[in-house]
């Protein structure tokens, strides 16, 4: 799909802050699609999130320790290498991978503890892919003294063993799980599982904006600040408003951080980026928009990749944050009204703009993020020499680095 | 609408004064003859009603043993297509027992709930069982299984409070499922004493027999529950004999069925004992 054929669509007139409804639904998308038994527990979350974001306490206590702790604000840098490199838009980079544990996950996991501790919840359970959000709640676990387990895929496991070894060191026990692919879904399916067994007192901190109601509101929510500050910090550099903004999607979390502050100001085009693996014309990608169809799982509706049965068929992604078969509900409908626009990286284009972003600029970003930096060449010709365009540096690459070498046949040891 | 299968196997077993045993198998495992030979064997083998469950790869409300049992099936080849095509075979040699779908609702949304619906029917299925659709996501549903005479039966956990009860109750049709245990199949026990009250709740809220299952495993706690309950289910454990027969290079369907005997023989029996 060329960028030319995704903004022949015109986005429709709507109010996009007004979703989800009072169901948890974004269009028909989201929902909350949980067994009986967790049904109470969904609805007990929803009104105690209503309850704390009501309350200014919540609000100041959350601001103080994304300042004092996480590091926020985040800078807005401007790139002035890759916007040389590119040859046209002003490019800024917002710089979430300088947050404390190093990606943006930080910022819904504080959110996140800080409600478990009002509910008086005394466990925490957490799925992660990359290991990115199983560091950042095994550190807010750290920072309140509370018991913390998450869930791993094996694969990930594996590829991503400097997460294990730091989740270990923060207290945290992981499990890693071998059922299905041993991804990331199959860690969801096995916190699911805890959940379900542990209703009293556990508390499920789900790291991406997906799951049930309330989750893909809230965790969009918590990563909202990334996107209310960067409007700020932008009015500042340009004096307006950006005409573009560019984000990596796996569940999406980062990107709704971003985007939504924006989603109503017609100007801005937006842009996700799925990961497409092996590319979009193989079976062995993690684009949910661009490969998949509705359906249900992880308890909410939206496009999931499957086969012609209903059966979810297994992501592929050089990323493991990326790697998942599903996307949030609430790009599920900004990707049908066509208020966003969804392009997708290959495993290899992302490994480019990975060096790329290395050498240029001196900042080695996430494998998941380098999804977004492969898109920049587009996304900058479509809003031309003058445009300005911001991307969000969602994470730094360090925990990628094996997974880097092993792909360009370096080996780690002998190049540390 | 003349009575169901579902509510006439009820009406029976009250004019008995027995409980009913709910045999829950997957369908096509290990493999789709050796399934349908399973599903032939149950009533048999004393199984008033059998559960078959829909293989799904993603079963986020079961354990290790139903979890492997859907990979058994899936990877034999069954379908949502597959399972009703052995639920009409099984129709074609018992007219009687009725047959609940369990399943998540993935294969189901993709296949469209008015298709699903007259599907299951004319493939003589008599009820479906959806996990992850609770009350509040499954009105759609609903209307196309009343449309085709399908009932939705839905669950009430230990976690159902009386004000989420009337929820349930709603629109449930033919029984209650009671989950006696919070977490997923096959893992913990379930304890009558505890079950008792919460079956009585239940059946007060919904009018309706109500089955108990999820931590029912060995003959002498499917005697304890039937004491307390309409109907006993068993999954976990008939599953089990069945990997175990594969394990041990044995028939499956022997294994399977003779586990199904002995349960049914302990739901049966359990109410003579008392009196
Ligand atoms: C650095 C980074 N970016 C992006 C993601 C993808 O998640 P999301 O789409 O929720 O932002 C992850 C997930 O692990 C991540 O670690």
């Amino acid at each position: 799909m060329t960028i030319a054929d995704t903004l022949t669509r015109p986005p429709l007139q709507n109010d996009y802050l007004a979703y989800p409804d009072a169901r948890g639904r974004f269009g028909d998308y989201g929902g909350r699609y949980v067994p009986e038994t967790l049904m109470p527990l969904v609805l007990s979350l929803e009104a105690a999130y209503a309850a704390a974001n009501a309350d200014p306490a919540f609000h100041r206590e959350l601001n103080g320790y994304l300042s004092s702790y996480v590091g926020r604000p985040s800078p807005l840098y401007f790139a002035r290498r890759l916007t040389e490199h590119f040859g046209g838009a002003r490019i800024y980079l917002k710089r979430e991978e300088l947050n404390h544990t190093g990606a943006h996950k930080i910022n819904n996991c504080m959110g996140q503890i800080l409600l478990a501790r009002r509910m008086g919840k005394t466990r925490i359970i957490a799925e992660t892919g990359a290991g990115q959000h199983g560091v950042a709640t095994a550190t807010v676990c750290a920072l309140f003294g509370l018991p913390c387990i998450v869930y791993m895929g094996a694969v990930d496991v594996e590829r991503q063993a400097p997460n294990v070894l730091r989740m270990n060191l923060l207290g945290a026990e992981v499990r890693p799980v071998t059922s299905g692919a041993s991804t990331l879904k199959d860690a969801m399916n096995e916190a699911l599982r805890d959940w379900v067994t542990n209703v009293a007192d556990t508390y499920y901190l789900i790291g991406s904006a997906a799951g049930p109601h309330p989750y893909p509101m809230m965790v969009r929510d918590f990563q909202r600040v990334i996107g209310v500050e960067t409007r700020a910090q932008v009015m500042e550099a340009e004096g307006r408003l950006p005409d573009a903004l560019i984000a990596c999607v796996g569940g999406g979390s980062n990107a709704i951080g971003l985007f939504h502050p924006f989603l109503n100001d017609e100007s801005v085009k937006i842009f996700g980026v799925e990961a497409a693996g092996d590319g979009m014309h193989t079976d062995r990608h993690a684009a949910a928009l661009g490969g998949g169809r509705p359906g249900v799982l992880h308890g909410n509706k939206t496009y999931l990749l499957q086969n012609a049965d209903g059966q979810i068929t297994e992501a592929h992604s050089i990323s493991a944050g990326l790697d998942y078969p599903g996307i949030g509900p609430e790009h599920a409908w900004l990707h049908d009204v066509g208020r966003v626009k969804y392009l997708s990286a290959t495993d290899d284009d992302a490994l480019e703009a990975f060096k790329l972003c290395a050498k240029l600029e001196g900042i080695v970003p996430a494998l998941e993020s380098a999804h977004a930096l492969a898109r920049l060449p587009e996304v900058c010709a479509e809003v031309g020499k003058d445009g300005v365009v911001v991307l969000n540096l969602s994470g730094r690459g360090d925990k990628d680095l094996a997974t880097v070498a092993a792909r360009l046949g370096m080996n780690l040891g002998a190049i540390s | 609408m003349s009575e169901g299968r579902i509510a006439a196997r009820f009406a029976a077993l009250a004019r008995e004064n027995r409980a009913g045993f709910i045999a829950y198998v997957m369908a096509g495992d290990p493999d789709p003859d050796t399934g349908l030979a399973i599903l032939a064997g149950l009533p048999a083998a004393g199984a008033d009603f059998i559960e078959l469950g829909i293989p799904f790869s993603d079963p986020m409300a079961d354990g290790p043993p139903i979890q492997r049992a859907a990979l058994r099936a899936l990877a034999a080849g069954m379908s949502l297509e597959g399972v009703f095509d052995l639920a009409r075979r099984f129709r074609a040699t018992d007219t009687t027992t009725p047959i609940i779908l369990m399943g998540y609702l993935n294969p189901i949304v993709s296949l469209g709930y008015e298709a699903f619906a007259a599907k299951a029917a004319a493939a003589g299925v008599d009820g479906l069982i959806a996990v992850d659709c609770p009350p509040e996501e499954a009105d759609p549903l609903a209307d196309a299984l009343d449309a085709n005479g399908v009932d939705l039966v839905r669950l009430a956990t230990p976690t159902t409070d009386d004000a989420r009860l009337a929820i349930v109750a709603r629109r449930t049709r033919g029984f209650v499922y009671y989950v006696s245990v919070a977490g997923v199949t096959g893992a913990k026990a379930a304890v009558a004493a505890d079950v008792a009250p919460a079956v009585a709740r239940v059946r007060a809220a919904s009018g309706l027999p109500v089955a108990v299952g999820f931590g029912i495993r060995t003959p002498e706690q499917a005697r304890s529950i039937a004491r307390v309950a309409d109907a006993a289910v068993v999954g976990s454990a008939l599953v089990d004999a069945i990997a175990e027969a594969i394990a041990e290079g044995r028939d499956p369907a022997g294994g399977a069925l003779k586990t199904a005997a002995a349960l049914s023989e302990a739901v049966h029996t359990a109410r003579e004992l008392v009196a």
